[in-house]
Formats: structure tokens, C-alpha cells, sequence
């Protein structure tokens, strides 16, 4: 079966994201290529594609069949109080800081179908905070905030999530926040009502507010250099000086242009302050 | 064996495989040249200094986990990091990847294998090691397709024999060797 497998190669897919800005105006050439690479060849092989042209062809001419390509070329993976390690640093560490405003404002970049935002919302509310904050999320890929607005979640995920919520300092039982019906987990409208969804590109879209606390986590390993360091230019454009910025447990600042705009809060658990 | 411009070995593993990379890790020459990876599966939230710790106590060659876009170096032996997919880039730089598991495991071997075969081609050589899951074999197959050398732990001498036997399969495995045969044959290259 391996010996059968369509591959798209450098060339193929240089082309292809060529095509796919003409024609959307969506620009992918800026992300890691591997990564890219595999999720083409993913579609190739899962929908049973005879031909890269053919795949190409599909792009061009079916918008809503352009819309479930992004879906399957951008990593949604995500999971609730992921690295519970970091939500715990976010408890002790950033929290009381937040505690001292009068309104919290968060950005959750890259939000995919909402997990993080939940997550955060519950210790929030557990801190009392909840109330006087508003977490928004976005995402480039639409599909992925429905599900988010939504609050459903398959309860298959459940034990897990509820595992992290305890190890991230979580004060009482995750079966507090949701109701089960039909196998999904719906969670409460108290959590939902402080969040807004909405659609933006990273690569394209500007500053939009300004935020106490953004994280933006596992988004940034799919860019390259220039995309990172583009993106941390609107971060750093959207905090004020003692703002928050949290990145995924494999990204960093480092390398960027603007690591001298902030200092490491929590540097294992990858939480920089704007200075 | 033959000689060859080789510039790059990865090497993975499943059950037993950190016993066995204990074994080979500490025992090369110091003065052992090209970069090694190694992706060995494990638990996603195992402390991820652990292998690079441990191994770095016994070897005198340089250990540490491989980091997003860090360029692959001469004369160090990388660990692909707990519950992510490694992956190389055309400038031979690493990238990182939360995707979905591959052989439900995150890193996956084949993963790693697949993209290094397609940037390294005849330069890169292979070796998987004991293991209780298919992961790997295609990965084997596909360094040997793209004109590398493929070893595989002798079954017999493994912890758990179906990785290396899945390889074996595949009908592109050149060496079957036992870890000390690895490590000779590494030194001599
Ligand atoms: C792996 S998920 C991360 C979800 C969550 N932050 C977490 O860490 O679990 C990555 C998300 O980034 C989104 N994404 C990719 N490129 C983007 C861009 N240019 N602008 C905004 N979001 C993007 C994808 O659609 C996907 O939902």
C-alpha cells in the first residue's frame, strides 16, 4: 500500500499555495513546510485523490470544498487544561496580577474548538474573576469556532480533561461545569457567556484590542521565522506593558525580534511579561 | 560495509528502547561526528529531561532534545521530545508537530523516518530497535527506497520482537544486527 501512496512534492506544492492565494487570497507559504506537506498528503491519501491535479482542480472550483481543505491542513488537535502544568503557573502566578484590574481582558489565538477557552474560564471562575473578565477566541477556520460556541464536548474525552483539571489546581469536580445529554458534555452557560468567538488570520489580520493576558499556544510551530516574528509584532502591539503573553510548551520568544519587549515570568512553563 | 557520505542516523524504538539506546548511546567514540535522533516512544507526559538526563550522565557526546526550528548539528545526539511528531525541513532545520498520533504514538518513528529519508536520501541511515507496534517499518522501507541504509535489532536479541519484525517484513531491511554489532558498526563508519 506504501509502494501506492501519491506524495506531493516541493514543486507540486509550491504551486499549489500559489493557486490557492490567487484564487482565496489565503496564504499558507509562510508555514512550516513538513508539517504542510503531511497533511496534504493525509487528504491525498484518506479521500483517495487520483491525482494532485485533481486534488487541485477540487480546491479551485468548490469553495465549501476549500473550506474543509483548510480545516484538514491546519492542526486542530487540542484538549482541555492541555499541559496542566502551565494552567496551574497561570493560577498561582498570573492571576493575582489579573486580580488587580478592574476588567480582564484575554485573547486566545488560535483557540481551535474552544477547549483552552473553557479551561481558562473555569480557574477564572474558580478565582473569582470570571465575572469581570472576557475571553475571546479566534481562529482562521470557522468550522472550528462553531464548535467552540457550541460548549458540546464528546464525553469520551471527559476523564482525561477531568485528570488535568485536577493536576492544574482545579478546587472542585469538572462534572460541575456541564450537563450530559445524547454523549456530549454541554458546559454552562455561566462559562459561555464571557466569550467571544470570532475569525481572524494571524497572518493577515490586524491588532484588534487590547489584551491583559494572550496565549497562543501550539499556533506557532506551523510558522516560519518570518510568520512568528510577524506575529509577535501584533502581540506585542496588543499588550500593554504588564501584560501576559503564553506560548505552547515547544515555542519561545527567544529568537524573535521582539524578546526584548518582555521578560520570563514562568520560563519552564513558557509565560513572558511585557515590560 | 559500504562506503558512503553518511550524514545524519535516526533511530527508534518502542518497549525496551531506552534500555537499548543505554546500551549503544554511551558506548560510541567521542569523537563520533554525525548528528543522531532519537525517537523513542513514550508516555505523553514522561518528564522530558528524563532520557536526555540519563543518557548524557553516560556518553560523552552531546545530548539534548530537539528543538523547534534548531538547525540539525554535527556530533550530537537529539531526542525527539514527549507527544510530538519531529519532523526535518529542507534546510535541515527541525520542526515540531501536535498533529494526530501515527500508530498511536506521538512522536511516531515513521514520521520522523519518512521526512529525514526524503532530505537526506542516500546520506541517512536507519536502525530500528525492539518495540511492541508496527511503527517504524514503513519508515524503514522508505529510508531504503530513497537509497539509505536500514538495520534493524536481530529480533531474537529484542525485548519485544515485533518492531524489527514488522521491518524485516517490508523486505528492505540490509542489516540485521545485535546491539553490539550496532555499536561496532557505528564506530566504523
Ligand atoms: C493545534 S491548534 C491549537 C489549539 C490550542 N491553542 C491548544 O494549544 O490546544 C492550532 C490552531 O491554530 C489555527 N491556525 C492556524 N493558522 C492560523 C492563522 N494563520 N491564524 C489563526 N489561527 C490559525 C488552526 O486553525 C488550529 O485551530
Amino acid at each position: 500500500m506504501q509502494e501506492l501512496a501519491l506524495k506531493i512534492s516541493e514543486e507540486e506544492l509550491d504551486q499549489f499555495l500559489k493557486v490557492i492565494i490567487k484564487v482565496y487570497r489565503f496564504d499558507f507559504s509562510s508555514y512550516s513546510r513538513e508539517s504542510l506537506k503531511r497533511r496534504v498528503n493525509r487528504v491525498l491519501a484518506l479521500e483517495k485523490f487520483p491525482s494532485i491535479a485533481e486534488l487541485q482542480y477540487q480546491v479551485i472550483s468548490d469553495p465549501d470544498y476549500f473550506s474543509h481543505f483548510v480545516e484538514e491542513l491546519t492542526v486542530n488537535v487540542t484538549e482541555m487544561f492541555r499541559n496542566p502544568a502551565f494552567f496551574r503557573a497561570l493560577k498561582e502566578e498570573v492571576f493575582p496580577k489579573l486580580a488587580q484590574q478592574k476588567f480582564i481582558r484575554i485573547w486566545h489565538a488560535g483557540c481551535s474548538t474552544g477547549e483552552e477557552v473553557y479551561s481558562l474560564a473555569i480557574l477564572l471562575q474558580e478565582a473569582n474573576l470570571l465575572e469581570r473578565s472576557l475571553l475571546y477566541g479566534t481562529d482562521l477556520n470557522p468550522q472550528v469556532l462553531h464548535k467552540a460556541k457550541s460548549g458540546l464536548f464528546h464525553i469520551s474525552t471527559l476523564r482525561t480533561y477531568s485528570e488535568n483539571y485536577i493536576q492544574s489546581g482545579g478546587q472542585s469536580s469538572l462534572s460541575e461545569y456541564y450537563t450530559v445529554r445524547y454523549g456530549q458534555a454541554l458546559f454552562k452557560e455561566e462559562l459561555r457567556r464571557k466569550m467571544v468567538y470570532s475569525v481572524h488570520n494571524l497572518a493577515t489580520d490586524q491588532s484588534f484590542n487590547e489584551f491583559n493576558l494572550i496565549l497562543c499556544r501550539n499556533v506557532l510551530i506551523y510558522f516560519n521565522r518570518d510568520l512568528q516574528d510577524k506575529v509577535f509584532g501584533l502581540f506585542t502591539q496588543s499588550l500593554p506593558n504588564g501584560g501576559f503573553l503564553a506560548l505552547g510548551a515547544k515555542e519561545t520568544l527567544q529568537h524573535s525580534n521582539f524578546k526584548d519587549y518582555y521578560t520570563y515570568l514562568n520560563k519552564q512553563e513558557r509565560i513572558w511579561l511585557k515590560l | 560495509m559500504q562506503e558512503q557520505a553518511y550524514k545524519l542516523v535516526v533511530i527508534g524504538g518502542s518497549v525496551g528502547s531506552v534500555g537499548a539506546v543505554m546500551k549503544i548511546i554511551p558506548e560510541l567514540s567521542p569523537n563520533f561526528k554525525l548528528p543522531i535522533i532519537l525517537v523513542l516512544h513514550r508516555s505523553a507526559t514522561s518528564h522530558n529531561g528524563f532520557i536526555t538526563n540519563i543518557l548524557q550522565d553516560k556518553s560523552p557526546l552531546f545530548i539534548k532534545e530537539a528543538e523547534e526550528k534548531e538547525p540539525v548539528a554535527q556530533a550530537t545526539v537529539y531526542v525527539a521530545p514527549a507527544d510530538h511528531h519531529l519532523l526535518i525541513e529542507s534546510d535541515f532545520t527541525f520542526s515540531l508537530d501536535v498533529s494526530e498520533k501515527v500508530h498511536y504514538s506521538r512522536p511516531s518513528i515513521d514520521v520522523t523516518f519518512e521526512s529525514a529519508a526524503q532530505h537526506y536520501t542516500s546520506n541517512l541511515i536507519g536502525i530500528l530497535l525492539t518495540g511492541a507496534n508496527t511503527d517504524g517499518a514503513e519508515g524503514i522501507a522508505e529510508i531504503a527506497k530513497s537509497g539509505g541504509l536500514t538495520i534493524v535489532q536481530k529480533p531474537e536479541t529484542a525485548e519485544v520482537d515485533t518492531m524489527p519484525q514488522a521491518a524485516i517484513k517490508t523486505g528492505q531491511v540490509q542489516h540485521i544486527l545485535t546491539l553490539d554489532e550496532v555499536i561496532n558498526f557505528l564506530n566504523n563508519l
